[in-house]
């Protein structure tokens, strides 16, 4: 901190005293630049009026003295004194880097390194802060660790949102799909990624291993030629003495077992314990990692048993045990090792190794069987030599050696042997096919790659044809949209002769003249037309009916009131080759017809205007007036309510919606919402959609099989996630995350090589 | 492009027959697209010009598919599976949303294309009667048409004499295998009418007005004189309802189990079949009822009235949701097509006119010389009318302006029922003197849905379906005049819905108590005292109704 403070301010004095050296200085306000200044100048040796600036120093000395403080300063050495500073400066004075600079660029024993370094100290402008409180310092800290967790967790989120986006999550997550799978893709989708895996390969391609399939490699026929018998012997019965070893150990691991003395098994797991932190001990100097292992292992162990309800008294024997407590002193004993045991097992970890051991004593007997495996192992070869592992044997005898004192670094070593050998089978079945396959696999992506720019054309050709369809539709919505307004001028016409006779009788009488003798005319027209000219008719009766439209159009503009295009189109006879044989009951209903024709017909039309008329009259907004006449002002006869009264109690209800049927003069669509439907329809939108036709077009799909295909329903009602039964599921493992980026950029250089295609297409 | 698949297939066969190595495949196909039309594949062409180019490349190395990716769907196909069309695609940003829409896009892409391809599985086509150079199709006759096609097609005209009991009414059943006569007079005889196998024949001594197959061939229901009978195959009468009376006119909606009747006394009435309970039963203040039809698209019932209109009703509705006129005197029948877009009327104008249902606007009117007394339109879209004893059949009555009909019988005694057997290409024509059955080329679907209406089921195909019907059972709420009603969001505004609700119920749930001051003693409930309290209630009252008024206008 000082020294800090310390360099800060020589930069300000250097500059001052630079500016001192060449000018007399003007104005001193502080009494310590003062101080430094004539230290300065003293070690500067460049004195011209040094007498007269030690003499105004000393003046101003004794004011600064006459008025504040009692000052303390050490004398200089100039005088015998008690307290003398070593390098000219009183204890209250601080040193500056300059000062201390001065001096060392005139020693010759500094190294121009330093001389350097300090320079460039000096020449440095910025100052160097002060180290920040505590509580701040652990608040950076604590951001900073914040920063990098946050960090470590966002990694995850392409994959967490890609999941959530997911169709369908399978889970265990990283499954391969079920079902025989093409040998190619086996062989293909096989690589070395471990390390071991790549260590195997390694080794093999060092030792001349075969990859294709061989008999013998000519390492092991070398190894094969160079043993003789007696090698052959000596090693044989070497193995049979570990061999049988093995299996007096096995025996003897079996007999202590089912010994039940608990005596016997104190003092065997104390022996253990000692065993165990001499190896300890040991391996805590040979191996720390390991010993760090074995801690961690500890502290875990601790936090199972402070998980369980182990030795905490709870279980049935304890209860039991604890009835008894009161008679009998072993069973209060009992109970008392149990809790001594937990407190034991739960006691917090203290950093020396040493306690841990004893805790831990119990816990470490599963080492032993490691050993046995590994002399199993040594069984399942039953011609190690033949193996083609020579150039590895000497390592593992160095190994066994090694195994009997430190059993774990053994197991680990031998368990790598084993997956060795077993990969090494796999390598040479595996290359032989790789190499075969090679080539077909770079064939198969240059095809995949050809038909995926297919599918982008097909694709786009789908586009193409919906926008024909849509211009077509457009042009026939066009054309409805004409035919439309005509209809609507049409009915117009009929609304305002409607309205012209208030009476609306004679209207219909007029309506229905029209109307008969259009028809009349028609018929008259019609008929005879056909007769003759049926042979023509039959292949080309758009030609004939263009003609008959001809002068009925004329005759159209005459009336003004087409009620005959309204109500029906031109009717077209049709001629029956079998003329209609007419009954007796017929001939009534004919008479009756006629009748009806004759003097019904006009009813039917007007009835119907007139209902229709009625209809819209309902629907129509309605005022309700009411004004009370004298409320409020004078009333009586001749008098009437004021108009802004007036206007201010007539209630108009809102204009509803036109009509269904506004175009169409001879309908009536009742206007009364449906609601025996609304309980089965969805009231309110539901989330990510923004507008009703969204969302009823995202439905518009049935899901039953009995509109789709089997494969279209299956598609559709898939579930969102599927668990095996009986399946762990993990959490995800780092390689999910990389895996996940390696997709997803797969996926973009695919999309890139799409973008890159449709464009050429 | 199917076609040029194939050509290109039957031009790679014709190399390898003729050996010619210099010609390709691909050559030739587009020399003849270009002479087609040149336009419209000129695209395609081009497509399949670069395509060969590349193949060209490909076939260096190893050979490949001429034709990669899966076949090509022909528009008109995939046409018709269309439901709706496709909406445009939210903002970039609304990510989740476009994240549902393009599945769900996907899905329905995945429908259409799928059920278009599988199209395919449906062999059977529809044949049609072609007459010489220059002879009418309607001259010819049943007896050379029945000679001419195979004997089991032949043995399907046939001609029943019933001169007592007639006229008589026809249902065919769903599946078309079984026959339901119903004289005037009391006669009933239901038969397989393939193998002419007898199943029932009685006389009910009643007349008899109509005749119904209910949802299984076990079942029919009669409308007598009175009251209506359902009677099962073997003539056991099942139930009387008397709820129904004076019935005309019967049809029954098949998914919804209901059977819909007119009566005389201007009543519509639905009979829930299923359940045996009436659902509805109108009023319709009409009149007479005797012309009726449904609507197989959204089993809506359409009737016939006297004044020349026609009425379109669902249970749901005490009044006609629709009310067109058509004629200009009474209405004698009407029918609609199976896919529910038109519908054809016959009137005492002696005029048959066709109406587009969507749209409700007339397309084509005819008149005939003798008008028609009774309409049938069959699966494919056949159109038969009988004008008298004379049964009529047009083809294509909506599209193009017919001149004059397909087919045409003449029957003994007038026709009084007309119904075409679906699934056959026959049409059973119930008259005065009997029954005729009468072969109708082109008329009935000639693929039929295994599931649904299968001809060939047997008896337990037969319970498993009714079983499924049943469990898939529409319930008449749904019945509206648009079906796509249902896949629709309610828009109904707040104020709409409390509206129904009190009007379902009877009374206002949210409706506030009115405030009835307590009664004090010893002279604190004096007049003057009850106003004050009720004035001290009074400002809260009215901030309730403010609050409800601004959520009206908010919900608004």
């Amino acid at each position: 901190m000082a020294k800090v403070s310390k360099i800060r301010k020589s930069k300000k004095r250097s500059k001052v005293a630079g500016s001192s050296s060449k000018k007399p200085p003007v104005v001193y306000d502080d009494e310590q630049e003062e101080d430094v200044c004539g230290a300065e100048e003293d070690v500067s040796s460049e004195e011209d009026d040094g007498e007269d600036e030690r003499k105004r120093q000393k003046l101003l000395e004794a004011i600064g003295a006459l008025g504040g403080k009692r000052k303390h300063a050490l004398a200089e050495r100039s005088e015998a004194a008690v307290h003398m500073s070593e390098f000219s400066m009183t204890a209250d004075d601080e040193a500056d880097l300059s000062d201390l600079i001065g001096t060392i660029e005139k020693t010759p024993a500094a190294t121009a390194q330093t001389k350097k370094h300090l320079k460039n100290l000096q020449r440095s402008k910025n100052t160097v802060e002060c180290p920040l409180s505590k509580q701040e310092n652990e608040r950076i800290q604590r951001d900073v660790a914040f920063q990098k967790a946050a960090l470590e967790v966002s990694r995850w989120q392409s994959i967490i949102t890609q999941n959530q986006r997911a169709e369908q999550l399978v889970f265990p997550l990283n499954q391969e799909p079920s079902g025989p799978k093409p040998i190619e893709q086996v062989v293909m989708g096989w690589e070395a990624r471990t390390p071991l895996e790549k260590e195997i390969f390694s080794l093999l391609a060092a030792n001349k291993q075969p990859i294709l399939d061989a008999v013998l490699t000519p390492a092991e026929e070398a190894s094969v030629k160079a043993m003789d018998l007696e090698q052959v012997k000596i090693r044989r019965a070497e193995r049979q003495k570990a061999r049988a070893l093995q299996s007096y150990y096995e025996a003897k691991a079996r007999r202590e077992r089912k010994i039940k003395s608990k005596k016997y098994h104190k003092v065997q797991n104390k022996a253990k314990r000692k065993e165990f932190v001499k190896q300890f001990e040991e391996l805590v100097k040979t191996d720390p990692a390991a010993a760090l292992e074995e801690l961690d292992k500890m502290e875990r162990a601790r936090m199972q048993e402070r998980m369980s309800l182990k030795h905490q008294n709870s279980g049935k024997w304890a209860k039991s045990k604890a009835i008894m407590a009161k008679y009998d002193e072993g069973a209060r004993k009992a109970m008392q090792q149990q809790l001594e045991v937990n407190k034991d097992l739960t006691q917090k970890l203290v950093t020396s190794l040493s306690k841990e051991e004893e805790e831990e004593g119990e816990g470490n007997t599963d080492m032993l069987p490691d050993f046995v495996n590994d002399a199993e192992f040594k069984q399942d070869s039953s011609n190690p030599w033949m193996r083609g592992r020579l150039s590895e044997d000497p390592t593992e005898m160095e190994l066994k050696d090694t195994m009997d004192v430190t059993a774990e670094g053994a197991s680990a070593v031998t368990k790598e042997a084993e997956e060795e050998e077993g990969s090494e089978a796999e390598g040479t079945e595996e290359d032989a096919l790789l190499r075969e396959f090679d080539s077909r696999r770079k064939q198969r992506q240059d095809q995949e790659s050809d038909t995926s720019a297919v599918i982008v054309n097909d694709g786009d050709d789908g586009v193409e044809e919906d926008q024909v369809t849509e211009d077509k539709v457009a042009e026939i919505s066009d054309e409805e949209e004409e035919g439309l307004s005509e209809f609507t001028r049409m009915y117009r016409g009929i609304g305002k002769s409607l309205e012209k006779d208030a009476g609306s009788k004679d209207g219909s009488a007029e309506l229905e003249e029209g109307l008969m003798r259009i028809r009349s005319v028609d018929d008259v027209d019609l008929l005879p037309q056909e007769t003759p000219t049926e042979p023509q008719q039959a292949p080309t009766p758009q030609h004939q009916k263009s003609a008959e439209q001809q002068p009925s159009r004329s005759r159209k503009r005459k009336k003004g009131i087409e009620l005959r295009e309204v109500l029906t189109k031109e009717t077209k006879v049709i001629k029956v080759p079998l003329a209609p044989t007419v009954t007796d009951s017929e001939e009534k209903l004919d008479q009756r017809v006629l009748i009806e024709e004759a003097f019904a017909g006009d009813d039917v039309i007007s009835d119907f205007a007139r209902e229709k008329r009625k209809r819209e009259d309902e629907g129509k907004p309605k005022v309700i007036d009411l004004t009370l006449p004298g409320w409020g002002e004078w009333g009586g006869l001749g008098l009437k309510p004021s108009k802004r009264k007036r206007r201010r109690f007539r209630i108009r209800t809102e204009v509803p919606p036109p009509r269904k049927d506004q175009h169409l003069p001879s309908v009536i669509i009742s206007e009364k919402r449906n609601s025996a439907i609304t309980p089965h329809q969805v009231s309110s939108l539901p989330f990510p959609f923004e507008n009703p036709a969204q969302f009823e077009s995202s439905i518009r799909t049935p899901l039953g099989r009995t509109w789709n295909t089997e494969r279209t329903v299956k598609k559709m009602t898939k579930p969102r996630v599927v668990t095996q039964l009986g399946a762990i599921i993990e959490p995800m493992a780092d390689e999910q995350l990389l895996k996940g980026k390696k997709k997803v950029s797969a996926r973009r250089r695919s999309r890139n090589t799409k973008t890159r295609t449709q464009p050429a297409k | 492009m199917i076609i040029n698949y194939c050509i290109a297939k039957l031009n790679k066969f014709l190399a390898s027959q003729v050996k010619r190595p210099s010609v390709r495949y691909w050559n030739e196909p587009q020399k003849e697209d270009k002479s087609r039309d040149g336009e419209n594949t000129g695209e395609a062409a081009v497509q399949q010009d670069r395509r060969a180019k590349k193949r060209k490349q490909k076939d260096e190395t190893s050979k490949s598919d001429p034709f990669p990716g899966s076949a090509p769907i022909p528009k008109d196909r995939l046409q018709k599976f269309k439901r709706k069309d496709k909406i445009t695609k939210p903002p970039r940003h609304y990510r989740k949303l476009k994240q549902v829409i393009t599945r769900s896009e996907e899905a329905s892409d995945l429908a259409l294309k799928q059920a278009a391809r599988f199209d395919l599985l449906l062999p059977e086509d529809a044949g049609f009667l072609e007459g010489d150079e220059d002879e009418d199709t309607c001259t010819i006759s049943q007896e050379d048409i029945a000679e001419a096609v195979d004997i089991t097609s032949g043995a399907k005209y046939f001609n029943l004499k019933l001169t007592q009991f007639g006229p008589y009414r026809v249902d065919y059943s769903k599946t078309g295998r079984l026959l339901l006569l119903g004289g005037r007079r009391g006669h009933l005889a239901c038969f397989d009418w393939q193998t002419k196998q007898l199943m029932c024949e009685i006389n009910v001594m009643e007349s008899i007005s109509d005749v119904k197959w209910l949802h299984t061939d076990s079942m029919f229901a009669v409308a007598q004189k009175q009251w209506l009978y359902v009677y099962d195959s073997n003539g056991i009468e099942l139930h009387c309802i008397r709820k129904f009376n004076d019935v005309l006119r019967m049809q029954f909606l098949p998914y919804h189990f209901l059977l819909a009747t007119a009566s005389a006394t201007s009543f519509l009435q639905y009979l829930d079949v299923s359940t045996g309970k009436e659902v509805a039963a109108i009023c319709t203040k009409t009149g007479r009822l005797d012309v009726m039809c449904q609507n197989p698209h959204n089993a809506i019932i359409h009737l016939g009235h006297s004044n020349g209109t026609v009425t379109l009703w669902s249970p749901n509705q005490k009044e006609a949701l629709v009310k067109m006129l058509c004629h200009q005197g009474g209405v004698r029948s009407v029918a609609v097509d199976k896919m529910g877009n038109y519908m054809v009327t016959s009137g005492m104008d002696k005029k048959l006119k066709v109406f587009d249902i969507r749209a409700l606007k007339p397309l084509t009117s005819y008149f005939l010389p003798a008008g028609a007394s009774c309409l049938s339109l069959s699966q494919r879209g056949l159109l038969s009318a009988a004008t008298g004893d004379v049964v009529q059949v047009y083809r294509d009555v909506w599209s193009t302006p017919v001149t004059k009909p397909y087919m045409a019988h003449r029957v003994r005694g007038s026709v009084w029922g007309l119904q075409f057997c679906p699934f056959e290409d026959v049409l059973g024509v119930g008259h005065g003197e009997g029954f005729t059955s009468m072969l109708v080329p082109g008329a009935g679907e000639p693929n039929f849905d295994g599931l649904d209406a299968n001809p060939y089921r047997s008896a337990k195909q037969r319970q498993e379906w009714e079983v499924k019907a049943l469990l898939e059972k529409i319930q008449p709420e749904l019945i509206s005049l648009d079906p796509t009603d249902l896949g629709r969001v309610d828009r109904a505004t707040f104020e709409q819905r409390h509206q129904e609700k009190v009007q379902s119920l009877g009374f206002d749930p949210h409706a506030k108590e009115k405030f009835v001051p307590k009664f004090k003693k010893k002279g604190r409930s004096s007049a003057g005292a009850v106003e004050r309290r009720k004035k001290q209630v009074a400002h809260v009252d009215q901030r309730v109704i403010k609050m409800f008024a601004t959520s009206c206008r908010i919900n608004k």
